[in-house]
């Protein structure tokens, strides 16, 4: 499934965000943000709405002054609820949010000041855009959304505007829960972390990434002098903000050895953690350009993964392992395993087709399937 | 708010760029102690540990530890040292100090009564010197009770805890309804919350008690000395057999009040020494998922019987390895029992945690951890000191709840003297010992083998033991394997 893609209309205007309808008949008030997904192009199209979306090439039948653009069947899949940004002069589309998705993820700034070696999102320049994006998505969005991730890019580089997002948010989307991806470097400020802990919202947890229990080897996966520093000083400024915190290892072939004594260093000085992740690779972006520094087989880390999960269960921590297929893990792990890999980049390979816990296993990243796994087989089912 | 300097995209920096020169490091406190012939423990004063050779012990205080060595992440980690220019290490070791001492910002948790001094079981290690079940005279009366309750609900701590001790507790259970009635109607009033226990060898046990019990919600604790010839030999009663009461009460306690209901400790005789598997197969055989095993204490008829002389540190040690050999051992094959010293010094060294077990602190925690109130109305800094003032020495006391204030007694002069000398940070012969951050001060047991609170400790049996414990336990857990992994899953 793909999230963008080009439409061949362009016109002079700046990006903008609309929600995706195909009821004609929809309210005046509600069309100003909308985007009318025209499937009979016999009607005369009623007026009023943001845009118009034809399903082909072959023009809708709409008022002169209408914004009307052709929606790629790559992207037709989109449904009512669904938000799109639209940028008419380069004729982009992005899906940012769908209504029926539990995995939506909004990059709030490309920008960060990390540059891990197995980034999956290589980082851009600032781009306030982005988050004005974002902002104006947010009142579009359906009130009974489950879950958002906030990823980026680093969010915390949006400064105070963070809290304000988030604030947002708890109005907006009350009891939607909120994951804020963050490498927690900025959060040494505890004016930050208060910052965000003011907003007082119900349900929000930040996934902050731990790549080692030593600054060193930290600092040389996330290619930045004093991170590990600054990340142990965040993570103590939101504990000490009563903010929920979820360490996030992702396991490469520089730090798979490790594994075992950075859960001893999560019990040791972070027991207070509402989960660790251990992450398996996603072979996209600077991962995929560094792949031979950073691919390493779960099959040849297997016992040293166990090993740490062990180490954190003994400690009573929560623990997770996303990304790995079960088939190449102990069974032992499986009850910590989860379908991490969000819907439209999750596959599975022709291997699978027989196998009999394919609907408990998280499957592939789209991206990934060249390289995966010698230890990939159907299994049978345990049921 | 400053920007990070966004790093270019241009190439993977090498790990050498992000390391610090070698020898740029600052070392943190720590202290060290001798684990074997070749190896050494290196710990911290939040109690995190490394076993290294003597080779890396020099190469790290003379910063020669190279920055790429597996023993440099390693010492870095556990907080040995930190690379100049970061203060995160720091502000980790301040929280974990904090953390490790919390139990003493709590102030006195364990409250111990002594509703009778009579008993009808005539135990040979007996430490308060029994009385015969009719001395009436041995008995707490109403007065003192109500004022042990306000004594108790003094103390800030958020777990209290009620003990009954003995004598047999049940022996005057109109006294231990009482006061626990009026604890639970305290409870009412001030909204806190506090877990009681009754110290018995349940030979009274009835369907009156346990009803009682369930209704308030009381546990028991027993003892336990091993199979039948020897529970009854250590423990003998003139009335009926001690091992038959004991074990029909620990089933009708737990078909009352559950399986927790009832927890056991064992105590450890010269009989006992040769029968360490024996002892573990009647707690299994029970049903216990715990049991704690513990040498004499030096109070009361164990000393007048001599029995206390009639064996050593390393006899003891020798019962104990054996014991918890065979325990792993049954761990292994999947019966699930643990030996509670083990994991209480497990926790102390493999969690960031205090843990508030009374002969392990520093300062002492005589009083400021648990206090005893005693039939007659003494208050005694611990159990153990009052056993002391039953021989004759009454150095512990700290007053009487029917004369003295709250303030006159936890300010006392013995009290407050005995806190300020047994900093283990501070006393000779601990203050550099590497297994500090896990051990503490008993200055009762010292000032009754030795004259002297603080204790000699090169002669001291208490030093000994507790040296020979965590050299026993590191080792295990250095071993690695299974042996390991079962001590660790006793932390929690």
């Amino acid at each position: 499934m793909l999230l963008s893609d080009r439409t061949t209309t362009r016109w002079n205007e700046p990006p903008f965000v609309v929600r995706v309808t195909t009821d004609a008949s929809r309210p005046s008030p509600l069309r100003s943000n909308e985007a009318l997904l025209v499937k009979d192009r016999a009607l005369q199209c009623p007026s009023g709405f943001k845009m118009y979306f034809s399903l082909d090439d072959s023009p809708v039948t709409c008022s002169n002054d209408a914004r009307v653009a052709a929606l790629p069947s790559t992207l037709s899949y989109v449904q009512d609820g669904d938000i799109v940004i639209v940028r008419p002069m380069t004729g982009g589309l992005r899906v940012m949010y769908r209504k029926s998705s539990h995995h939506n993820s909004l990059m709030v700034t490309p920008a960060c000041n990390n540059l891990c070696v197995m980034c999956s999102q290589p980082p851009q320049k600032a781009d306030d855009e982005v988050f004005r994006l974002v902002w104006d998505a947010i009142p579009l969005m359906d009130i009974d959304t489950p879950e958002l991730v906030l990823s980026g890019g680093e969010p915390t580089l949006l400064g105070h505007r963070l809290a304000q997002l988030i604030r947002r948010l708890k109005s907006y989307l009350p009891s939607t829960s909120l994951h804020v991806l963050t490498n927690g470097r900025q959060l040494k400020f505890l004016r930050f972390a208060q910052d965000i802990a003011g907003v007082g919202h119900s349900d929000i947890m930040l996934g902050i990434p731990l790549y080692s229990d030593v600054s060193h080897e930290h600092d040389f996966v996330v290619q930045a002098r004093g991170a590990f520093d600054e990340t142990v000083h965040g993570i103590l400024n939101l504990a000490r903000c009563g903010l929920r915190v979820e360490l996030r290892v992702v396991i490469t072939k520089i730090n798979f050895e490790w594994l075992p004594r950075i859960s001893r260093f999560i019990s040791r000085n972070f027991p207070f953690v509402s989960n660790v992740a251990f992450m398996g690779l996603e072979p996209v972006g600077l991962a995929k350009g560094n792949l031979r520094d950073v691919w390493i087989d779960p099959a040849d880390y297997g016992t040293l993964l166990e090993e740490a999960v062990q180490e954190l269960k003994w400690h009573r921590i929560p623990v997770s392992v996303y990304n790995h297929q079960l088939c190449t893990i102990s069974p032992t792990l499986w009850d910590v395993s989860h379908q991490s890999i969000s819907d439209w980049k999750n596959v599975f390979l022709s291997e699978c087709a027989g196998c009999g816990v394919r609907h408990r296993c998280c499957g592939f990243f789209a991206s990934g399937t060249e390289v995966h796994s010698r230890a990939i087989k159907p299994l049978a089912s345990c049921d | 708010m400053p920007l990070s300097l966004v790093p270019s995209h241009k190439k993977i920096h090498p790990p050498e760029e992000f390391s610090s020169e070698a020898g740029a490091y600052q070392l943190l406190p720590f202290r060290f102690v001798p684990l074997d012939s070749k190896k050494y423990v290196l710990s911290n004063f939040v109690g995190e540990y490394c076993v290294v050779e003597r080779e890396i012990l020099q190469a790290l205080i003379s910063k020669t530890l190279r920055p790429d060595s597996a023993a440099y992440s390693l010492l870095k980690s556990r907080h040995f040292f930190f690379d100049v220019g970061e203060s995160s290490a720091l502000h980790l070791l301040a929280t974990k100090y904090r953390t490790k001492q919390t139990p003493l910002a709590e102030f006195t948790s364990l409250h111990m009564i002594v509703p009778t001094l009579r008993c009808n079981t005539s135990c040979v290690y007996c430490q308060v010197s029994h009385k015969g079940a009719a001395a009436g005279s041995c008995d707490m009366t109403e007065a003192a009770a109500d004022r042990a309750i306000d004594f108790m609900f003094r103390s800030p701590s958020s777990h209290l805890k009620l003990e009954f001790q003995g004598g047999e507790p049940l022996l005057n259970f109109e006294m231990v309804q009482y006061i626990i009635e009026s604890t639970r109607q305290r409870e009412q009033q001030t909204g806190r919350k506090v877990s009681i226990i009754i110290c018995s060898n349940l030979s009274l046990i009835s369907d009156q008690i346990l009803q009682f019990c369930e209704k308030h919600d009381v546990q028991f604790s027993t003892s336990l000395d091993g199979p039948c010839d020897l529970h009854n030999q250590n423990r003998p009663s003139a009335e009926f057999d001690s091992y038959d009461r004991t074990r029909i009460g620990i089933t009708r306690v737990r078909e009352a009040l559950g399986i927790c209901g009832v927890s056991a400790l064992m105590t450890t005789t010269q009989a006992s020494l040769s029968r360490p598997k024996e002892i573990v197969d009647e707690y299994v055989g029970q049903g216990f998922k715990s049991l704690f095993l513990r040498p004499i204490n030096p109070y009361g008829f164990a000393t007048k019987a001599g029995v206390l002389t009639r064996y050593s540190t390393l006899e003891w040690m020798e019962f104990y390895k054996t014991a918890l050999d065979y325990i792993i051992d049954l761990n292994l094959r999947g019966i699930h029992i643990r030996e509670e010293y083990a994991a209480l010094l497990l926790r102390r060294m493999l969690t960031p945690y205090g843990t508030g077990f009374v002969d392990l602190q520093s300062p002492a925690g005589i009083g400021i951890s648990a206090i005893l109130f005693n039939h007659d109305g003494n208050v005694y800094a611990s159990d153990e000191g009052r056993m002391l003032a039953e021989m004759g020495d009454p150095h512990f006391r700290l007053g009487n709840l029917l004369h003295d204030s709250y303030e006159d007694m936890m300010l006392s002069d013995v009290l407050i003297e005995t806190l300020t000398q047994t900093m283990t940070e501070g006393v000779p012969g601990c203050s550099d010992c590497g297994f500090q951050a896990y051990c503490g001060s008993d200055p009762v047991r010292h000032y009754r083998l030795q004259g002297d609170i603080v204790g000699n400790k090169p002669t001291s049996e208490f030093c000994q033991r507790h040296m020979a414990l965590f050299r026993h336990i590191i080792g295990l857990l250095e071993g690695g394997g299974t042996a390991a992994n079962v001590l660790k899953g006793w932390i929690y």
